[in-house]
């Protein structure tokens, strides 16, 4: 077996067959006992009472967010370089699960806000380069699907998502920078340093999410290489069987 | 550096040809910041703190507005093939055209500035500290700007798309540029945000014309 | 200089789901000259453009010595420029800066001499063609790649192209020539047949 193997869509598509539903079990059961320590075993906060549970989706959303568009970015740069479908097709399956993330994030994020700050948005540097990486993403997913020749839309948006990575930091910066010059929301978090148990159920949910990132970019990856392949002879003989 | 001759002396000759288009861009730029003291009132006060804000998003969406047309036109007529396969490196050639781009759209806008900024109310050094800030944000909007049309070359929902693609990375622009003119009328310096719009015009100048010579690799294949 | 040669080497390549063509080589040397037939859609323009650099082809490869010229079959005109700008600026992109008097010579040659000062916009579509044409005449490229270089002309302008074709071999040069007619030279030219 050479490297190459698995770069091959058909290996792959069976491969990614194989390894989704355990990453979805994974996914499963991390979230359950994220849940668990989260909402059951984790103590209430002393300044914001029971909602501050909302970060055990928040945190990893956020987290997740972020982590995706550099995977994806990182895809990107292979799919050009190499010149392999196969890593395009994974950066376009993994788009919309971080997009989903980021949205998540942000709407976790006001209801989060709403009771703890007293408004569901505020303009911080966190949350207004969340929403640009939104835009990113929504930009991604766009350009990729905006050619005839799919193969078009995956190098468009490979490059894309090179310049989206290179310009992440320096808009986080510009934004914060931004935020300290309009002195208008000086918003931390509670001083409290973090229990333990918070952090266990914080990591826990945050693997639970990377886990079910993977399952759900290993089945879209599927159909997406199905959708390609669709003429070739593998295909029209899995649809036989 | 024949390349960039070349392209720079082609297009700024076409576009001199259509100095109507620049004219259409300068209007709307004016126009839409006219509207704005027509939405918010008319409150002076108010006025000179939303200005430099005000006049660097107009400019921004002003300078958006040409850019579908820097590579379609020759993309449409076969020319972009020519220019992939002339002697010169993509690079040279496709810095020609921005900076035609540039000096056909940025720099007017710029020029314009200081009126609107009146219309506003700012005062004379926050003017200043306007034009400068635009002087140099304008070209790195034209450099990003090109990158996002030469990837949405062919694409369907052209325009809105490259919108969609461009907007977001004009935020660093927007930030430092307007807040140099209101740290200005702040009583503040304004060096560190020019430092950092002319930090990232470098930046933008010597690697966006080959992410933007990428895409146009792209587009042609 | 190296003598102008263009090896093909078992090229493959898709649009889309579909094959175009798979396992295409061939060879040409100086004063070579071959036409690429096949239906429409059977990847001649394709090929083309993998051999003019700007197609990635899926599999093969491609070996060019000598400057390339390729002419698509979009001419690159701009409608506001006239024909003498036209030719100019399509010079200058290769690095070539032919006199005032060179520039008139050749679109004299092509028939355009008295409508040189005539935007493109108001030239017909075998006008644009012949500046095309004066291209060919003042270009020194060795490798020519043409793109149904006669859509659009008439028995005049075949004429000129067969004249230009017929120097540009003698003198060393070789040609790959995508079209469906039969070309104006008085030896035959080597057939590269494309199936769809």
């Amino acid at each position: 077996m050479n490297f190459f193997y698995f770069s091959s869509p058909s290996t792959f598509f069976r491969l990614a067959g194989r390894l989704a539903p355990a990453f979805f079990i994974l996914a499963a059961v991390l979230a359950a006992a994220g849940l668990y320590v989260g909402l059951v075993q984790a103590p209430t906060d002393a300044v914001q009472g029971e909602v501050y549970r909302v970060i055990f989706i928040h945190v990893p959303a956020a987290w997740m967010s972020m982590f995706i568009y550099f995977v994806m970015a990182c895809y990107g740069a292979m799919a050009l370089t190499f010149n392999s479908r196969l890593s395009a097709m994974m950066a376009r399956a993994l788009a919309p699960t971080g997009a989903m993330f980021t949205f998540v994030a942000l709407w976790t994020g006001a209801f989060w806000g709403r009771p703890t700050w007293g408004t569901y948005w505020v303009w911080d540097a966190r949350i207004t380069s969340e929403l640009v990486l939104l835009f990113l993403y929504l930009g991604f997913i766009a350009l990729s699907n905006a050619f005839e020749e799919p193969r078009r839309g995956d190098r468009a948006a490979s490059l894309l998502s090179i310049i989206g990575i290179v310009n992440l930091p320096i808009i986080y910066f510009s934004v914060q920078w931004w935020n300290t010059l309009h002195q208008g929301s000086s918003i931390k978090l509670t001083g409290s340093s973090m229990h333990v148990t918070m952090l266990t159920a914080m990591l826990l949910m945050t693997f639970a999410a990377w886990m079910y990132a993977i399952a759900a970019s290993l089945v879209r990856v599927r159909s997406v290489i199905l959708e390609r392949e669709r003429r070739a002879r593998w295909v029209r003989d899995l649809g036989r069987t | 550096m024949s390349g960039l001759a070349w392209a720079f002396s082609r297009d700024l000759t076409l576009a001199w040809r259509h100095p109507g288009e620049a004219m259409l861009t300068l209007a709307f730029f004016v126009l839409v910041a006219s509207l704005f003291p027509l939405g918010i009132g008319a409150d002076p006060q108010l006025l000179a703190r939303v200005g430099p804000g005000v006049i660097w998003v107009c400019a921004l969406l002003a300078a958006f507005l040409g850019l579908p047309s820097l590579f379609a036109s020759d993309h449409a007529d076969g020319t972009l093939e020519q220019m992939a396969l002339s002697a010169d490196p993509i690079a040279a050639w496709v810095s020609g055209k921005i900076a035609a781009h540039w000096l056909s759209t940025g720099l007017p806008l710029t020029l314009l500035s200081p009126l609107l900024g009146l219309q506003y109310g700012l005062p004379a050094d926050a003017l200043v500290t306007l034009g400068a800030a635009l002087l140099l944000g304008t070209p790195v909007l034209s450099l990003l700007g090109a990158a996002c049309a030469a990837l949405t070359l062919g694409a369907r929902g052209g325009g809105m798309l490259l919108a969609l693609l461009a907007l977001p990375l004009f935020v660093p622009v927007l930030v430092f540029g307007a807040g140099a003119a209101e740290a200005t009328a702040a009583g503040l310096s304004a060096s560190p945000h020019l430092s950092l719009l002319g930090a990232g015009l470098l930046v933008a100048a010597v690697s966006v014309p080959f992410a933007v010579g990428s895409a146009i690799r792209i587009a042609l294949d | 200089m190296n003598e102008a040669r263009l090896a093909v080497r078992s090229l493959a390549a898709t649009r889309g789901p579909a094959t175009l063509f798979r396992e295409l080589s061939f060879e040409l040397a100086a004063g070579e000259i071959a036409a690429v037939r096949g239906p429409n859609g059977s990847g001649k323009t394709t090929l083309l453009r993998c051999v003019a650099g700007l197609t990635r082809p899926d599999h093969g490869e491609i070996q060019r010595s000598g400057a390339l010229l390729f002419s698509g079959h979009l001419p690159g005109i701009k409608d506001d420029f006239n024909a003498e700008e036209n030719l100019c600026v399509a010079l200058r992109m290769r690095g070539l800066q032919p006199g005032e008097a060179a520039i008139h010579g050749a679109l004299a040659r092509v028939g355009l001499e008295s409508r040189r000062r005539v935007p493109a916009r108001r030239l017909s579509a075998g006008q644009r063609r012949r500046i095309t044409l004066a291209r060919l005449a003042l270009d020194d490229a060795k490798l020519w790649i043409l793109d149904e270089p006669l859509a659009a002309l008439d028995a005049d302008g075949e004429a000129v192209l067969g004249q230009l074709l017929a120097r540009h071999l003698e003198s060393g040069g070789l040609a790959l020539v995508a079209t469906h007619h039969d070309l104006p030279l008085a030896r035959a030219a080597r057939e590269i047949r494309l199936q769809p």
